[in-house]
């Protein structure tokens, strides 16, 4: 899969009208990354858009022209000829709100106080980005998404796009999720917080002022994520017990490869992401349940979706198992609602969604193919 | 589409004849979905498949059928009481290790169930078995060594089972290359489709 949509540029968008968000705050302006490739067709009927997932952001597919090493995070998925055919459909992929990747952010100057809006930057949610995503597709002109696209956190905002603008999107390809998380995931993310929150040099969030970056929480937050993201068996077969000097030293240096590899990935993340995005990223994972206030009553949650759903897990995935899928399949079926459900035998664990598995890629092919084939030209 | 395969496979169209137009329909190992968009295009069904293999359930998708990937052994469990008019097995209950809990699950899940499965009481199954050799037809074209087939019956042997399960038969269809066989179904039937539910 070497075809690229090839050079691409990331756009701002302006939103001058505030947003309010589920805790209450307001934004009164703010700004989003976003990148398109492909052609919107003349009817708009023919777009797709890419949520992503907790580091990821609007550089989906493609590489820059003065950056020509830095392609997008699923430029495997997306392009002329890939399974989200760039050449059939106009893709979008966005910063969140919340993000460090241009869109305002808790590292953005909030232009109240000239200074960066660091621990004042409200606490978003699933069902904020998916508002604020909406406002971005009005100001693209697109009224009905073709299909929204995401993998773990980014599935996440393509259900909720279905709960809340059930006539806006036709379908969802919901990818290695979950309709909320169990008390053992949050838990993850609570160590990863606090791995953040009692680094010295995060100044309950104001960090920026004291020109410090809590990197070692950061750090932890990171290798931390990366041991769930991974099976057992894909860490054993990459791993094992090497040692990285062929032999025992006795000391708390990096000794095994697992342990350099977590490090090299800890310190790589911590050096470009932003520590309070990761919290809010993380806080957002935690609070996404759209079955909360009806008596977590999945069923009567998805009553309110249109769309036809694609439902996809991984055989290896233990943090958003395949058990969890099939509580969203559950309640579509429960609904009558047309799904169809993959079960993908891969070893990559969670990362299984960002890679380039043959029965992942025809099944997301097929699909989306149907999907192009009833969208007018 | 249709006229192919209802040649390759005659117990689609004894299937669809029972079936009214608009039911909810699953179909427990819907191989490449030609069932259910068969009843589709003829019967307007909402229907489901259920499928282990990702060869299948990728061309269900391509098919345009919704199919859910789950082993049938394992029960249905994504499905609650009731919620299909029609749980269809077709040509699938000689292939399942559990076929018992599977008869109870379709009958728990769907108000009906249709099931077919060739007949080893056909007279050239028999025959073959009489000349000391494991039968090979158009209906179980396997070898004993890579057959599927763990749970082969007559027609005597299904009718047994419902009635120790207290499944009411409410209809059946007997052939042999897809025409209707009234005549000593049990030896001159190469297949047969049921029509079930639970009886009281």
């Amino acid at each position: 899969m070497s075809n690229s949509v090839g050079i691409v540029k990331a756009q701002r968008a302006t939103f001058d009208t505030p947003l309010t968000f589920k805790s209450g705050a307001v934004l009164p302006r703010y700004e989003l990354m976003y990148e398109t490739y492909g052609t919107l067709n003349a009817d708009k009927s023919n777009a797709i858009l890419i949520c992503h997932a907790l580091s990821g952001h609007h550089h989906v597919a493609g590489y820059y022209a003065d950056d020509t090493k830095n392609i997008g995070w699923w430029d495997n998925m997306v392009g002329p000829g890939k399974p989200i055919d760039t050449l059939k459909f106009f893709v979008i992929g966005l910063n969140n709100l919340g993000g460090c990747h241009g869109s305002t952010g808790p590292s953005s100057i909030d232009p109240a106080t000239g200074k960066p809006y660091g621990s004042s930057f409200p606490v978003v949610t699933v069902e904020d980005w998916v508002n604020a995503q909406a406002r971005l597709a009005d100001q693209l002109g697109i009224q009905r998404f073709a299909a929204i696209v995401g993998g773990s956190l980014g599935g996440m905002q393509a259900m909720q796009w279905a709960l809340a603008y059930p006539d806006r999107v036709a379908h969802v390809l919901a990818i290695a999720t979950a309709p909320h998380l169990t008390a053992q995931n949050i838990a993850f993310n609570d160590v990863a917080r606090s791995a953040i929150l009692t680094d010295p040099e995060f100044h309950g969030g104001d960090f920026y002022q004291h020109g410090v970056v809590p990197t070692r929480g950061l750090r932890l937050a990171r290798m931390l994520g990366h041991i769930t993201y991974l099976s057992d068996d894909a860490m054993a077969d990459k791993f094992g017990r090497e040692l990285r000097h062929g032999k025992l030293n006795f000391s708390y240096d990096i000794e095994f490869q697992i342990e350099s590899y977590l490090r090299y990935q800890g310190d790589k993340f911590a050096a470009y992401f932003d520590a309070n995005t990761y919290l809010l990223m993380t806080k957002a994972l935690d609070y996404f349940d759209p079955a909360r206030d009806l008596d977590s009553d999945l069923n009567r949650a998805f009553a309110a979706a249109k769309a036809k759903f694609l439902v996809v897990s991984f055989t290896t995935d233990w943090r958003f198992s395949p058990a969890r899928s099939h509580e969203i399949v559950h309640a579509l079926l429960h609904n009558r609602r047309d799904v169809s459900y993959a079960e993908v035998t891969s070893d990559h664990g969670h990362d299984s969604f960002l890679m380039e598995d043959t029965q992942y890629i025809a099944v997301m092919r097929n699909y989306l193919d149907g999907i192009a084939e009833g969208i007018s030209k | 589409m249709n006229a192919s395969i209802i040649q390759s496979r005659p117990d689609f169209a004894a299937i669809a004849a029972w079936i009214p137009e608009g039911s909810a329909v699953l179909d427990l190992g819907c191989g490449d979905g030609s069932l259910l968009r068969y009843l589709r295009e003829t019967r307007k069904v909402v229907g489901y498949g259920v499928e282990i293999s990702d060869a299948n359930v990728a061309t269900c998708i391509a098919n345009g059928v919704n199919v859910i990937q789950n082993d049938l052994e394992s029960g249905l469990a994504d499905f609650e009481n009731d919620a299909f008019d029609f749980v269809i097995l077709s040509q699938t209950l000689q292939a399942t290790k559990h076929t018992e809990a599977l008869l109870k699950e379709i009958l728990r899940v769907g108000r009906e169930g249709v099931v077919s499965f060739p007949n080893f009481g056909y007279w050239k199954n028999r025959l073959q078995v009489m000349l000391g050799k494991m039968p090979v037809s158009h209906d179980m074209p396997y070898q004993w060594y890579d057959t599927p087939n763990v749970h082969l019956c007559t027609l005597h042997d299904f009718e047994d089972l419902c009635a120790t399960h207290e499944v009411s038969i409410l209809a059946r269809h007997v052939m042999t290359e897809g025409n209707d066989v009234n005549v000593l179904p049990n030896l001159l039937g190469s297949m047969a489709v049921y029509r079930v539910k639970r009886a009281g």
